[in-house]
Order: structure tokens, then sequence, then C-alpha cells
């Protein structure tokens, strides 16, 4: 049934990660995307690789859950890999008439997947351990020091607060009105597709006109309770950023380092050569 | 009454507030909360005790007392232990309850209630009214608006509106006595009174005060007694 969707996909627990301060865990979640994309070679893939299993081992989050978090971009990343498979020139491995599989390719190939999966899995971590509703006080919270610049960072924070409220409202209505409406014979599960997409515009209009009443009720409401925007008003939960982010943070910082140092001196051809001259490989 | 609407003649004041003199707005606001009739479109956050702190939030208290506001709220509207749950999954009635509740966090003076009722069930519909009712003890003035007569006796003040003008005003059992007029208006009695008015027409000596079905029972045993 429609009313069964869930949106965001919180896994409710009550880890060392779930408790970090959410402005904190927006910001490491930035800082390790760039650290991804830093990345450049499988040594440091390594590296992101058992941080990733380290993280994910104290959020207590089940693996099957990060996987189920990876399904809608399969194709993007089966896209990827495929493309690059094929279209990166070097030498030979397989040929199959015009296409040719190249030992370059492959390596491009499972580097760029790789690169998604990890992006992913970084990014479905936040929202796996941070509910939404928090999430968003998070980012009111970052985006203040803009607000300076006329960013409306109390609007765009309330805006999404109210819409997660309604998120279930609207499905909820939603399935109402497709209720009603086959209860006066619509049918929405037969024909082509352009019949079906036909079948849903009068689902949509009184949806539309709902929310539409939904939000001037809201906004009634709102001001009966004294609204009047972000100014002068105070909030129940403050974040703290207390000892354990800082742990949190260093830990991120030595990653970070390790990251970069890797880059800089290129350390996977350095112990290559090192394993090639001690005639380990 | 809490300056949503102002009025197109005449002059509404709150408290010694007039709601046209626009730097009162928000006292007004504070002072007069309102409960709506959807318990849905009134809910702004979609975890109740956040949803409870937002007028608080709105009036700038400090934190621990907003804190000791929704707890207190919740606690009172029998709502704590759903504190952190979100709106969609509650019924009716305790969306309503949460509503309340986040309008007593502001400490109002008075409490509108704008036909709560209207689209709850039965049980949902004596869960609100015993909360107004208890407000009302605490010494909160409650003002009702309704269409279902029988919430209306337990009040100290009937004002029967029709098409924008007070028809009738004063105490239920005054209100109720004039059966005709209410009739001629095309509202129905509440059912202890249009039980009692019947049984009176029959013949039965019945007193002439009887609004609640245990006074219709009362008096109907008096009657058996004679």
């Amino acid at each position: 049934m429609i009313r069964d969707i869930t949106i965001g996909q919180y896994y409710p627990g009550y880890s060392q990660i779930h408790k970090l301060d959410t402005r904190l865990k927006i910001l490491l979640t930035f800082g390790y995307m760039v650290s991804v994309f830093l990345a450049k070679d499988f040594l440091a893939y390594l590296v992101i690789f058992l941080s990733l299993c380290l993280v994910v081992a104290t959020a207590e989050v089940p693996f099957r859950f990060i996987l189920r978090g990876l399904r809608p971009v399969f194709l993007i990343i089966a896209f990827t890999f495929v493309l690059n498979l094929f279209m990166t020139q070097g030498t030979d491995l397989v040929r199959i008439g015009a296409l040719h599989i190249t030992r370059e390719g492959v390596y491009t190939a499972c580097y760029m997947a790789l690169r998604i999966i990890f992006l992913i899995i970084g990014c479905s971590l936040l929202t796996f351990t941070t509910k939404p509703v928090k999430l968003t006080d998070g980012i009111e919270a970052l985006l203040k020091p803009f607000v300076r610049f006329g960013l409306p960072a109390h609007e765009l924070a309330m805006m999404m607060t109210i819409a997660l409220r309604f998120i279930p409202t609207l499905l909820e209505e939603t399935d109402k009105i497709m209720k009603a409406q086959q209860a006066r014979g619509a049918d929405f599960e037969t024909g082509s597709i352009f019949r079906r997409a036909k079948a849903m515009v009068p689902i949509f209009i009184p949806l539309i006109v709902g929310a539409f009443r939904m939000a001037s009720d809201l906004a009634m409401a709102m001001e009966a309770r004294c609204y009047r925007g972000g100014e002068g008003r105070t909030k129940m939960h403050v974040f703290r950023f207390g000892r354990k982010d800082a742990q949190a943070l260093a830990l991120f910082c030595i990653y970070l380092a390790v990251i970069l140092v890797e880059r800089i001196f290129d350390l996977q051809t350095f112990m290559l050569e090192m394993l090639r001259t001690f005639g380990m490989i | 009454m809490n300056a949503l609407l102002l009025p197109t003649g005449g002059r509404v004041v709150v408290g010694g507030y007039d709601t046209a003199e626009e730097s009162f707005v928000w006292e007004i606001r504070r002072m007069a909360g309102m409960v709506f009739q959807n318990p849905d479109n009134q809910l702004v956050s979609a975890v109740v005790e956040d949803d409870v702190a937002f007028g608080p939030e709105n009036l700038g208290l400090p934190r621990e007392e907003i804190r000791a506001r929704v707890k207190a709220s919740l606690e009172a509207m029998g709502m704590y232990e759903h504190r952190k749950m979100a709106p969609h999954l509650l019924s009716g009635g305790q969306k309503q309850r949460v509503a309340i509740a986040g309008v007593v966090a502001m400490k109002p003076d008075i409490v509108i209630f704008d036909e709560p009722t209207a689209m709850l069930d039965p049980e949902g519909r004596g869960e609100v009214i015993g909360i107004a009712k208890q407000l009302h003890r605490e010494g909160i003035t409650v003002l009702l608006i309704t269409h279902f007569m029988e919430e209306t006796v337990d009040s100290d003040r009937v004002v029967i509106l029709d098409g924008g003008r007070v028809a009738m005003d004063g105490a239920p059992a005054e209100v109720y006595r004039q059966t005709e007029a209410i009739r001629a208006l095309g509202l129905r009695l509440p059912f202890a009174v249009e039980v009692a008015a019947a049984l009176r027409a029959r013949g039965l000596p019945l007193g002439e005060d009887i609004l609640r079905e245990d006074e219709l029972l009362d008096g109907l045993g008096q009657c058996l007694l004679k």
C-alpha cells in the first residue's frame, strides 16, 4: 500500500555515530567526499575501505541496509563500469569484434565504480545515523553564517521541516483520492503507459488543491502560535560539540592526512617498487 | 479573537488589547491560543515534542524554560510517553491533544477551540472535551466553537450565532429553556433537554433545568417515586 512508503532511510540506533553532533557529521561527510576524489590509486582505496568498515561497524548499521542504499544507483554504477571498460585506450586484453577490453580499461572501470560506491555508502551513512529532523536542524545551524549574505537559512530549514511533516499526510491524502476515484470506476492499473498516465490526472488535481488548503490552514495555525520568521526565535534543541565529537574530528584528520600523504608521495608506486626490489613479486 | 482576522466593523478587545492595534498582535496571540478543527493541518513538526516546542520557541524563551514547558504540557495532556513519535502515527484525538499541548505551552489566558471535535470519533471527542474542562478548572478561559449541542451544557455561558449575529446569549439553562426559538434557528437541543421537553409535553412533571443525561435520570426517578 502507498501509505507504507517510508521516506528517508534512518536506521534507529544508539551507537556512537548516531550520537555525534549533526553539524560535525555533515561536515565530515563533505570532507570524506573530498577525500574520495583525492584518492587516485588502490592503496588509497584500501585506506578508505578500511575506514568505512570501521565506521559502519561503529554505527551498528546492518550490512544489508548499506547494500539497500546502493540499489537505486546500481544502474549508474553498472553503466559507468561498462563504459569505462570498453572505451579506455591501451593494451588489449580481449577483443570481441569491434569491442576491445584493455588492461587500462579494467583498471579505470574498477576505479570509477568503486569511487561511486564509496561516495554513496559514505553519504548514506549520514542519513542512516541521523534523523531527518536533526539533519534539518544541522543544516540550519551550518548555514547560519551565510545569513549575513542574504541566505534564508531559517526559512530553508522550516520548509524542510514542514515537508518532512507533511509527506506522510500527503501520501495518505493520495491514497484516499485514489480510493475515491476507484470507487467511482477509475482504472489505474490497466492500459498503455499513456492511458495510465492520463488516469493519474484526476488524482493530481485534487491533491494539489488539497495541498494548498493544507498550506493555508497550517499558515494560519503557525501565525496563531506567534510564528513570525526566524528572528527572535529560540530553539529547544541546541547542538553541543562534546569530547566524543572532538575525538571523531581528530580521527578524521588522521584519516585525511593518510590519504593526502599517500597522494603526495605516491606511496603505492613506492611500495610496489620496494616489493619488487626485495623480490616479493 | 486572536487577530488572525480583523473585524469589518466594531472592535474586538482581548484582555484589554484592541486586536486592530498592530503592536498588540503578538501579545494577543500568546494570550489567546487557538486549537483548530483539522488535527493534521495544525502540527508543524514531524516529532511531537518539537511541535509542542514550536510556540515557546517563537516567543524566544530560554532553552530550559522551553523544555520545562514542553514536558509539563505534554504530561498534562497525557502525551508525554509519545513525545518522540511522528504525528501521523497518532490517532485523531491524540493529535488534537498534541495541538492543545502546543497551545498550553505558551501559557495562554484564553484557549479558543474552533470545532476541535468535528473530525474526531466519539472517543477522541470525549478526550478533547475532557481536556477543555480540565483547562477551565485550571483557570484558563475556554471558548468552544461547536455544532454539537451536548458539548455546551457544561459551560458558563452559551452564545448562539445565526448568520454572524448573536441570536441568543445566556447561561445554558436559560438558553435551552427557549426550545421553540432554538428549533426555529434550525438547531437541535441537547439530547437530555430534548427528551425532557417531550416528556413534559406528555404531562410528566419534570423540573425546568434538565441539561444533562444524569439530571434527566434523576428527574425521572423522582417522578417515579411520587
